[in-house]
């Protein structure tokens, strides 16, 4: 568990880049006083699930851990995409760990508490699809007794679920943290609403960011399945129509909306799956500005904000932020960038 | 016509739920068709009461900060979200109850952990939960079971004492401060009944004088529906 008195928690700074690509330094704690009446902001309330799981291959006897990478279908806890790693811990790069034990169909690995199967291989030896032997309640009951968040290497503390859940964390369905998330606290939700900023939840199942295996990682991001409640999508279509911002609190909430949304720009309720990646070709309908981390030129998550930015301005911002000591991860500095209206 | 909300589909956990006023009402809300998850510390007690109610059963501790999560997560993914959190698990402090000059520091510590340290962490991992369920206008409740040993000061109830008034306090301006989102606390007073936890403190009671823990927690389930109906805003429908 990250100590919660640790500094670094609380001074976390924040880049705003507006559409002329003028950028501001400040820090979190002045998101409250952004964005103007009328705005809308909306954020991804999934939970994290306690992803990674170590134990024993049974065919070998080898060690493995397994991360739940992807639903199968979703909010049925029994079956998922996984990813096996070999031995080791998240103080290894992800891309040093050894490879897992050879993995075939029908293999059993044991989880702790938890009994699962190898279904079938997905095109990849270290990418399968498992289920548990269980249901629901045991599953879970396992998953919470045995599971651990999937651990970064720069962060050395083991994490707990104290770490990775956003304050507004409701529905357990994200493998990772839908990490832009942990910028707000329900003192900057409690100011955008004095100020007339409102405020609009989706859920949406955040994937894995990475597998540790370049071919692998292209495959990313695994679909996505999301839910815009009906309240949010009205929320969503009329501050669009009415000329109203809307500012996405990370990527997996561009996924959405812009995966939910039609020809002519209405996002509709309901459940959905997102896939594909956005990028530099992607017409944003619905978003106008997004709160992320920092991220880096060649990650799925920067690449995204090609969708916002050019080339110009984000090498802009990326020396900015290497000039000025932003901090590059999942519990690291934020960047709020307004899209550049074409 | 406000008491007739329908409790069906509500998903409400209740910790404490193997004894006295918990086993009331998880047994009660399962009636009712409440969706229900308990939390208990013994294993054969918590599944001898899921087999008998149908009600989720979690086995947990909740004065141990790393119970808190595990608990949350289990609730939350086999409710799908929750409305109501009923933080009922109660520890008494030292037993037999003590003078404060004679309680160990311990025993004060122990009731602090159940009686507001735990409420306070499983309602702050809760709260994302609740407040989703009072966006989608399926109102949210936290109850804190409450005792007049908050507020009177009674000999020999120090650790419980003092742990439940800061618990009261507790509820109070958390009331204050979630109104805004929309997620109700109310602090209960359920009575002296006749419980396990009653036994402990006062061993020779006399029953007769003790309310049943069944009575209470009635009682509670309709403080409940009528908190519940002026929040959602719909008097008689159904949970989805």
């Amino acid at each position: 568990m990250i100590p919660a008195d640790r500094p670094d928690r609380r001074s976390a700074k924040l880049l705003a880049v507006d559409a002329s690509g003028r950028m501001r330094h400040s820090t979190r704690a002045d998101l409250a006083s952004l964005f103007s009446q009328g705005d809308l902001v909306v954020a991804n309330d999934a939970a994290t699930l306690p992803a990674s799981l170590r134990g024993t291959h049974c065919a070998s006897g080898e060690p493995i851990e397994v991360r739940l990478a992807a639903w199968v279908s979703v909010r049925d806890p029994t079956r998922f995409v996984a990813l096996a790693f070999g031995a080791g811990d998240h103080r290894t790069r992800t891309e040093d760990r050894p490879p897992p034990p050879m993995l075939s169909p029908d293999d059993r690995i044991s989880l702790g508490p938890l009994a699962a199967v190898v279904e079938r291989l997905l095109g990849h030896p270290r990418l399968f699809a498992l289920r548990f032997l269980g249901n629901r309640e045991t599953v879970l009951g396992g998953l919470a007794r045995h599971g651990q968040p999937i651990q970064y290497a720069h962060v050395p503390e083991p994490l707990a679920l104290w770490d990775v859940w956003t304050s507004i964390a409701a529905d357990p369905i994200a493998f990772e943290p839908p990490s832009a998330g942990f910028a707000l606290d329900w003192r900057t939700l409690s100011a955008w609403r004095r100020r007339g900023i409102g405020l609009a939840t989706l859920t949406h199942a955040a994937g894995i960011s990475s597998t540790g295996d370049p071919t692998l990682d292209l495959r990313l991001p695994f679909d996505e399945p999301y839910c815009i409640p009906e309240r949010t999508a009205a929320a969503v279509n009329q501050a669009k129509s009415e000329g109203r911002y809307i500012v996405a609190i990370g990527t997996t909430v561009v996924r959405a909306l812009e995966s939910a949304a039609g020809a002519d720009g209405n996002v509709r309720a309901g459940e959905g799956i997102a896939s594909g990646r956005i990028g530099r070709d992607t017409r944003l309908r619905v978003v106008d500005a997004i709160l992320t981390g920092i991220h880096q030129p060649g990650e799925s998550h920067f690449e995204l904000l090609r969708a916002f930015a050019d080339h110009a301005a984000l090498e802009h911002i990326s020396a900015a932020v290497v000039k000025h000591g932003y901090r590059a991860h999942e519990f690291g500095d934020s960047m709020l960038i307004e899209r550049v209206k074409t | 016509m406000e008491a007739d909300i329908d409790l069906k589909g509500l998903r409400v956990a209740v910790t404490g739920g193997t004894s006295g006023l918990g086993l009331a009402l998880v047994r009660r809300l399962a009636v009712e068709g409440a969706r229900v998850a308990f939390v208990a510390r013994s294993a054969p007690a918590v599944e001898r009461i899921a087999n008998e109610t149908g009600a989720l059963g979690i086995v947990g501790d909740i004065g141990r900060k790393d119970d808190i999560y595990p608990i949350a997560l289990q609730m939350t993914g086999n409710l799908g979200g929750l409305d109501v959190l009923i933080n009922n698990a109660s520890s008494l402090g030292p037993t037999p109850l003590a003078p404060l000059a004679d309680t160990e520091c311990e025993d004060l510590e122990q009731a602090l952990a159940v009686n507001v340290l735990g409420p306070f962490r499983l309602t702050k991992a809760l709260f994302g939960a609740l407040a989703a369920s009072a966006r989608n206008e399926r109102g949210a409740l936290v109850i804190n079971i409450s005792s007049d040993a908050a507020i009177n000061a009674y000999s020999g109830w120090g650790a419980y004492g003092a742990s439940k008034a800061a618990l009261r306090h507790l509820t109070a301006i958390w009331a204050e401060e979630a109104k805004a989102d929309r997620v109700g606390f109310l602090s209960i007073d359920p009575g002296d009944m006749d419980t396990p936890l009653h036994a402990l403190a006062i061993p020779d009671a006399d029953p007769l004088t003790l309310r049943r823990p069944e009575d209470s927690a009635a009682e509670l389930v309709e403080t409940m529906r009528a908190a519940l109906s002026s929040r959602t805003g719909q008097l008689d429908g159904a949970h989805p």
